[in-house]
């Protein structure tokens, strides 16, 4: 089951927007993807369907550390933590 | 203290360009361009052996600095592509420059080695005077070998470059270096006896676009300097899209660092001073002016060399 990020009521009674990890993951994906318009499912291998390349994967992790706020130590920058969304959202969920 | 001198280089006459490596590899010439910034390379000839390519790149760098070979204390020699495992090619290049009898360091260290050969020398220029650098690198033999892999044969190039580093005097005086090694990383990037090379891009490319800015800003630290004041950057000509994500991640124009790997490919540890030697002709160092060096490379070793122009 994918994460969840809980919306609360603030004090202005406004809710925050809910939104699904993966999805957020997917977003972030796209932002620095090869293809644009690619729609990779939480399982898709994102390196052998080509919706990253080297220089993307880059990308995608200095990305990943300003989204969520997460430092990414260099012994962890191996491709297989962020060889799909699925992948990306366990890396993330075991560096909370 | 330390200073540089000159620097010096040598690169083969006989070009490949992208439509011939593609037809070796099986892909598009337009691919090769895009993935790596690459359009033309460099080919050594039967002759043109890495102690001869590493001879002709001192004796360029000697003629510029105006220094007679037999002034040498000392000459240290970087190649990952030798074409036996001993002695290494640096005898044979010092005997090509007249130099029996000079001591001679080899450093089968890839594409750092330059880098960490600066770094010795403007340590050892206290003890032997003239410290003469030369990286010589004949990749084409070892990345054309089959069966191809084409992730590795549209890179390279042959090629090698020299610098010679002075207890005395010269054009920039060496400030700082730093220096790493990290094993973890030793199978990603590796040339076995006999076998291909083998490369993980996707691990060297994550590690080197964080270790490079990250040892750069470590560098200029130690030197009380920000990124934004540095006038040059001249670092390991691997791949122009990782020569831009470091200047991005070190927040300076990506055009601060000279690049010529469109024409020579990735000439692995020659390819620094090959850039540098460019480098020299077109801009050089300015009085009080900061320059970087910056090298990363199977092991992985990586590191970065500061330097201030004191003349014109």
């Amino acid at each position: 089951m994918p994460a969840t990020i809980i919306g609360y009521a603030g004090l202005t009674g406004k809710v925050k927007v809910v939104m699904d990890l993966q999805q957020q993951i997917k977003e972030v994906v796209l932002s620095v993807a090869t293809d644009s318009k690619a729609n990779p499912s939480p399982s898709e291998a994102l390196f052998e369907t080509g919706v990253l390349d080297s220089f993307g994967l880059t990308d995608l992790v200095a990305a990943l550390q300003k989204e969520f706020g997460v430092v990414i130590p260099d012994s962890d920058l191996r491709p297989k933590n962020f060889a799909s969304i699925e992948q990306i959202e366990k890396y993330l969920e075991s560096r909370k | 203290m330390a200073f540089i001198r000159a620097f010096g280089s040598y690169v083969p006459s006989l070009v490949a360009d992208n439509t011939e490596v593609a037809a070796r590899c099986g892909c598009d010439p337009e691919w090769i361009r895009t993935a790596s910034g690459i359009e033309e390379r460099r080919v050594a000839s039967a002759e043109e052996t890495v102690a001869e390519m590493g001879a002709r790149a001192a004796l360029d760098c000697l003629q510029r600095a105006c220094v007679e070979a037999s002034r040498i204390g000392l000459i240290l020699f970087s190649s990952g592509s030798t074409e036996q495992r001993f002695p290494g090619a640096g005898v044979e290049a010092a005997l090509k420059l007249g130099l029996a009898g000079t001591p001679v360091i080899d450093l089968p260290m890839a594409s750092a080695g330059s880098l960490f050969a600066m770094a010795l020398a403007s340590q050892l220029a206290a003890v032997y005077g003239e410290v003469l650098v030369i990286a010589s690198e004949k990749m084409t033999p070892v990345v054309w070998r089959q069966p191809v892999d084409r992730n590795t044969a549209i890179l390279f190039g042959d090629g090698a470059g020299a610098v010679l580093v002075s207890s005395e005097a010269g054009t920039a005086e060496v400030l700082r270096a730093v220096l790493h090694s990290d094993g973890e990383f030793a199978a990603d990037l590796r040339l076995p006896f006999e076998g291909p090379l083998q490369m993980n891009g996707p691990v060297v490319i994550l590690q080197a676009a964080r270790k490079i800015p990250a040892v750069i800003a470590e560098a200029l630290q130690c030197n009380g300097l920000a990124a934004t004041d540095v006038e040059s950057y001249l670092m390991h000509q691997a791949n122009s899209n990782l020569i831009v994500r470091v200047a991005r991640s070190l927040g300076v124009a990506p055009d601060k660092f000279y690049s010529n790997i469109a024409r020579y490919g990735n000439t692995s540890s020659a390819s620094m001073l090959i850039a540098a030697k460019e480098w020299s002709q077109v801009a050089g160092f300015g009085a009080g002016r900061y320059v970087v060096f910056a090298g990363f490379g199977a092991g992985f070793h990586w590191g970065a060399l500061v330097v201030r122009g004191i003349s014109f």
